[in-house]
């Protein structure tokens, strides 16, 4: 294959993927810790109703317009979820379930009562993404990865993960303190002076901001994987929470890589002339590396815990 | 025919055989899951549903390509249903097996059983549409569900395991309600918690498989939590909540499937979602047991209790009464007159209260470990909580009492 026809096609991909791999991968670690693991879920969710919203609203196909109405829809809904857990009395597990099932049943009415989903939106697609889409026609050769000019006409939905990939990582750097000590023991955060529940509130705001950037290039499930998979398996690695960060991202960013090679070169190595779903490979290796992380990991992998508990 | 004629024909039952087999399938599952989702949600695992429907399409694909490889057609609902639920199964298992040998909790391990096989699931759809075989079209409808174009052989599978599944949970009533209130007592019974959280589990797999033709794999999991979170508002006693959430299952499913059928571009399984938020919002407004507006109503009613109470004591005493809402409240009452003055009737309620309120004080003293049992002491005229002897008594003491505090005894 040459150098060209990588760049053009499979790198912005492989870009695409990783990226929303390591955003959310990161601000997974803290869902995980809170035991928020399926906020992430919820908010990728109720994406649906606030792209098709954005989109009735403006009429136009605009990227800008369906994230301000999926960042929304987000924000709604983790409202939503608070009030039915405050007022139902429930789990928080129940109340992210009516609100998220009722919101995204919301936007399945509206796309197709609408007539929305004859345009190019529907639901398959915010589910499974839209990772092989995306080409760069304007690289021809490995030296343009180095020149400015070049780069800047990398697809956009590349650019704006890049942007909100640091915009993660200040926000981590910034408010490391805060966030540790509300993972580990709000009730102290809260005795020092912390407020746990806006330090909360960022973190849901920024894990939304990551997953509407991430569903759009890699859809709803792989975002759900990312915020997950990586972090825990970082977990069951480390007690340090600085460690299990790096090696979080470490895990995101190359399942990102490893699962986008498998889906795309992957059947042709075995002699198949196809290709697999991008997004879903990628989510399977991050599943598959988690896997390997429960059985092996040095200390509280399974064998490790076996063999400690007969010594 | 107008929309209201066609929805008002779908809920008689006569549109037509095909949409009431399929209304009668819809109420059915609603029940069942209803009534199971209602002692998931008192063990505290809802969201297990989550994993369980997500990790169904993997066997959903795989059920198709087994059909076409026994029978050159891949659309047989027995064998899709059957493939959705050994991976539903397995991704069951995967949850429980992360929980109890890793650091993860459940939260996390439901997070990974479903984003990874719902993933794998994604891979072997692809892998499918490149073999191009016919009929994979079908597919697409058990994300989100459909029953338009339903056989009514189809849906007298779905309505007969609904029912089956709605019979056991009805045998297994007693042990399930003990199993979710008093865990130790049912471990003691022949079925044992572990077997009895198994049994629990794999009805709810039942629900959630027999749902995936009518609303989808994403949707189905409302089946089984917002009927028993609606149902919550309505009681606090489990032999009622499980039968109302079974209920609230049956008329949201009942309500959508003939919504859906009423008219074309209405999804089934966002309709019958939307029926049952719908329930539940209104459960949550206007309940008198839990709801919204009978708490803010008892509210109002303590908050004008307990002002008029401290308000009159104030008058006893002859101190200012500072509070707004107090001095509204009296003047409403006629206790007041504008100018803060308190009238005949403000003086003789005040003295009553004001003698009710030592009395209580008397009795916290004398027995001070009944006061504590009993909750909102001394908001209530005395003589309407305690005994008349109890009465008589306090008063008989209160005589010398009164002597020892002349200034009474407001506490």
């Amino acid at each position: 294959m040459s150098a060209e026809i990588f760049l053009q096609f499979d790198f912005p991909s492989i870009l695409l993927g990783s990226l929303a791999a390591l955003c959310c991968g990161l601000l997974g670690n803290f869902l995980v810790l809170r035991r928020q693991s399926l906020m992430g879920d919820a908010i990728s969710h109720v994406v649906l109703p606030g792209i098709v919203l954005g989109f009735l609203i403006t009429g136009t196909l605009d990227s800008l317009p369906m994230m301000l109405g999926a960042g929304f829809a987000a924000l709604v809904s983790v409202g939503l979820i608070e009030l039915v857990r405050r007022l139902g009395k429930v789990e928080p597990g129940a109340a992210m379930g009516v609100v998220f099932t009722s919101m995204f049943a919301a936007g399945v009415l509206l796309l197709e009562q609408t007539g929305a989903s004859g345009v190019h939106i529907d639901v398959e697609h915010a589910l499974y993404g839209n990772l092989e889409s995306a080409i760069w026609l304007e690289a021809a050769a490995w030296g343009d990865l180095l020149r400015p000019e070049i780069l800047a006409t990398l697809p956009v939905s590349v650019l704006r993960l890049v942007v909100v990939n640091m915009a993660v990582i200040a926000f981590i750097l910034a408010f490391y303190k805060e966030l540790k000590l509300v993972s580990f023991d709000p009730l102290f955060a809260d005795t020092l002076g912390i407020s746990s529940k806006l330090v909360g509130t960022l973190l849901i705001v920024m894990v939304a901001v990551a997953a509407v950037a991430a569903f759009d290039a890699v859809g709803s499930i792989l975002v759900i994987a990312m915020f997950i998979c990586p972090a825990a398996t970082a977990r069951l690695l480390t007690d340090r929470l600085s460690t299990q960060l790096v090696l979080s991202g470490v895990v995101a960013f190359s399942s990102g890589i490893i699962g986008y090679v498998f889906a795309a070169f992957g059947p042709v190595w075995l002699g198949h002339d196809m290709s697999v779903s991008a997004a879903g490979m990628i989510a399977v290796v991050a599943g598959l590396i988690q896997v390997v992380a429960m059985v092996f990991a040095p200390r509280y992998g399974v064998i490790a815990r076996r063999r400690m508990q007969r010594a | 025919m107008t929309f209201l004629e066609s929805f008002l024909n779908a809920l008689m039952l006569s549109a037509g055989y095909n949409t009431a087999v399929v209304a009668i399938g819809s109420a059915l599952l609603g029940a069942g899951s209803g009534a199971v989702g209602a002692f998931v949600l008192l063990r505290k695992r809802s969201l297990v549903s989550d994993a369980m429907s997500h990790a169904t399409l993997p066997g959903v694909v795989l059920g198709f390509l087994t059909g076409v490889w026994l029978f050159g057609d891949g659309r047989s609902l027995p064998l899709l249903l059957a493939g959705a639920a050994l991976t539903a199964g397995i991704g069951m298992i995967c949850v429980d097996w992360i929980k109890a040998n890793t650091r993860l909790t459940e939260d996390t391990a439901i997070g990974t059983v479903l984003s990874t096989f719902f993933a794998l699931g994604m891979v072997l759809l692809t892998v499918l549409q490149s073999l191009a075989i016919s009929g994979q079209a079908g597919l697409s409808g058990f994300l989100l569900g459909s029953t338009s174009g339903m056989l009514s052989s189809e849906a007298m599978t779905i309505a007969a395991a609904a029912g089956i599944v709605a019979l056991i949970v009805l045998a297994l009533f007693k042990e399930f309600a003990l199993l979710c209130f008093d865990e130790d007592f049912a471990g003691s019974t022949g079925l044992g918690v572990r077997r009895l959280d198994i049994a629990l589990l794999t009805l709810l797999l039942a629900v959630v498989v027999i749902g995936l033709k009518t609303v989808g794999l994403v949707l189905v999991i409302a089946l089984t939590i917002i009927p028993p979170v609606a149902a919550r508002f309505w009681t606090e006693r489990v032999s009622r909540f499980v039968p109302i959430s079974a209920a609230i299952g049956a008329t949201g499913s009942y309500v959508g499937a003939c919504l859906s059928a009423s008219a074309p571009d209405l999804p089934t399984g966002a309709l019958i979602v939307l029926i049952l938020f719908a329930l539940f919002a209104v459960s949550m407004l206007v309940s008198p047991v839990r709801g919204l507006m009978s708490s803010l109503l008892r509210h109002r009613r303590f908050q004008k209790i307990v002002h008029l109470r401290q308000g009159l004591l104030a008058v006893a005493h002859d101190e200012p009464i500072l509070e707004p809402i107090t001095r509204k409240l009296l003047i409403k009452q006629r206790y007041l007159t504008g100018d803060l003055r308190p009238t005949e009737a403000g003086w003789s309620a005040a003295r009553r209260i004001d003698r009710d309120q030592a009395l209580w004080n008397l009795w916290r003293e004398e027995y001070p470990d009944e006061a504590h049992a009993l909750a909102d002491w001394s908001l209530k005229p005395i003589d309407e909580v305690l005994s008349p002897d109890m009465v008589a008594d306090l008063e008989t003491r209160l005589a010398p009492h009164d002597a020892a505090n002349a200034a009474g005894g407001a506490a």
